[in-house]
């Protein structure tokens, strides 16, 4: 299962300043290959620091990664091309269109033929109505359709998203999160995801990291978690484990 | 919608094709915008214009020096291409932090090299949207041709836009390191070294343990080089290669500097959170 990790991570830690707790505690994990795996924590928990470190972003402290085979300390451009991300944290330029947005994107992931790429991205994403309106005129539910777009402008093995239906109106996410399904079973593509929507996580993941205080205090399918903690939901499980105080994430591990 | 997700793209990524894609976006601002671009012209000109007035109302009084043909006219428009060099470079990077864009394109392919050599190129085009409309409007107001310097002009051309580079990647360096708190920076550093650069006197005129320092400026080579040959007495050369190897210490320790600060940038995760 190692080997086919599209994403290892081990032992990873992030400690911004010294003496200072640490973001994220010495984890490790694999997100095996065209799988959907989601980060699951409550604020401060560690799931942004740890999509920023697997995107190089951020430097980790401690530890290894090692995404689509390749050890992103060392070798993270052989593998930038092949993977995306979207963040509610991270906007695109304002002034440009929608269209101008995309085509700069698809210019610095090398896509060859970007006009039909964005074309065919509009189409997926019900875009065409404001391809050439400036992104920062939008609703916050077109941007977030629109940074899915750019997130899947070259088309990626790995998706990062942090928050990817934030914003967006319950019908529309409902309708992201079918498109993100297809598009891994299409693509075959893996996804790494982080949210706060326990719904949108039951839906999609095949398997669930539960952090807190950066570190993971459990793991499994959405159907085990909530067997194991005897629950009916998802949310019930986070609440267990965010209100433990640790006690019960220790045992966990 | 549709729904349909695309199968696997055809990437054929290149360094010139993503240094262009980064100077499209800037493009993209400019073509868009007409305030832009008339700001670019608008100070280069009206500092051309005063120091033409001042020039022309001085004369009677001015030694034969200051009187040589176009010296303020043009240590002004050689200034201002320093200054534009360095401001354009640290404007398309600002542009960047402002829009909140630095997340997005440091996780695509890009490499810093390629990202910093955009903003150079940008910065080159910047400079002369803004100088070459002033220097134009100087042959018509006061009949000086800052073209006739020649092949020299290139010379300090080159000099000058490197220094503003170099002065620039400091700038990159403080502004990761230190955030948007250190963006006034992009317009106040540059004139730190304007009174020790010989734009408008020469180095003789600084007390002694300042010329020093200042002769360790490749500005300061470039405008003394410009009088020489303003005041007929030719191109020269000694000043030419002290221009070119201080810049090369220079660019040196710009490159250095980015690279501390664009580091310290991913060990802090500012990549990700800056912006106003």
């Amino acid at each position: 299962m190692l080997s086919d990790g599209v994403i290892i991570a081990e032992r990873l830690s992030k400690r911004f300043h010294p003496g200072a707790a640490p973001a994220v505690d010495g984890i490790s994990f694999v997100v095996p290959r065209g799988s959907t795996v989601a980060l699951l924590g409550g604020n401060g928990a560690g799931k942004t620091t740890t999509i920023s470190m697997l995107l190089g972003l951020l430097l980790p402290s401690g530890g290894r990664i090692t995404v689509l085979g390749h050890d992103m300390a060392r070798d993270r451009f052989a593998v930038l091309p092949r993977m995306n991300f979207s963040s509610p944290y991270v906007d695109l330029p304002h002034r440009l269109t929608v269209r101008e947005n995309l085509a700069v994107y698809a210019r610095l992931y090398g896509v060859r033929d970007r006009r039909s790429r964005i074309a065919e991205l509009a189409g997926m994403l019900d875009l065409t109505g404001f391809l050439d309106r400036p992104s920062g005129k939008l609703s916050a539910g077109q941007k977030t359709r629109v940074a899915l777009a750019k997130a899947l402008v070259n088309a990626p093995e790995l998706l990062l998203l942090d928050e990817p239906t934030a914003s967006l109106d319950p019908d529309t996410g409902d309708w992201v999160r079918g498109m993100l399904e297809r598009y891994r079973a299409e693509r075959g593509a893996t996804i790494l995801l982080a949210s706060h929507n326990m719904d949108e996580v039951e839906r999609l993941s095949d398997q669930v990291l539960m952090l807190k205080a950066g570190r993971i205090v459990d793991q499994g399918s959405p159907e085990h978690l909530i067997a194991k903690y005897g629950r009916t939901d998802l949310e019930e499980v986070f609440l267990d484990i965010a209100r433990s105080r640790g006690a019960l994430g220790q045992a966990a591990q | 919608m549709s729904g349909t997700p695309a199968a696997p793209t055809d990437l054929r990524g290149s360094a010139g094709g993503r240094i262009a894609a980064v100077m499209l976006r800037h493009l993209y601002i400019l073509r868009g915008s007409i305030p832009r671009l008339i700001e670019l012209a608008y100070w280069p000109t009206v500092q051309m214009v005063v120091w033409g007035l001042i020039t022309e109302s001085l004369a009677p009084a001015m030694n034969w020096q200051a009187q040589a043909a176009g010296v303020l006219i043009s240590a002004v428009l050689l200034w201002d291409l320093l200054f534009r060099a360095q401001l354009g470079m640290s404007i398309s990077f600002l542009e960047e932090m402002w829009s909140r864009n630095l997340g997005h394109l440091f996780v695509s392919p890009i490499r810093p090299w390629e990202w910093v050599a955009s903003l150079m190129a940008m910065s080159l085009i910047r400079t002369l949207a803004g100088v070459v409309p002033a220097a134009l409007l100087a042959i018509l107001l006061y009949h000086w041709n800052i073209f006739s310097l020649g092949l020299p002009l290139l010379a300090f051309f080159v000099n000058l836009i490197v220094t503003g580079w170099a002065v620039a990647l400091v700038v990159l360096a403080l502004i990761l390191r230190y955030g948007m708190g250190a963006e006034g920076l992009a317009w106040a550093i540059v004139f730190a070294i304007s009174p020790i650069s010989a734009i408008y006197y020469p180095v003789s005129v600084l007390p002694g343990w300042l010329q020093g320092v200042a002769l360790a400026l490749p500005p300061a080579h470039v405008f003394e080089g410009m009088r020489d040959l303003l005041h007929g007495q030719g191109f020269d050369t000694g000043h030419f290669l002290a221009a070119v190897g201080l810049n090369v210490i220079w660019l040196a320790l710009g490159c250095a500097a980015f690279l501390w600060g664009f580091r310290t940038a991913r060990d802090r995760g500012s990549l990700l959170q800056q912006g106003e």
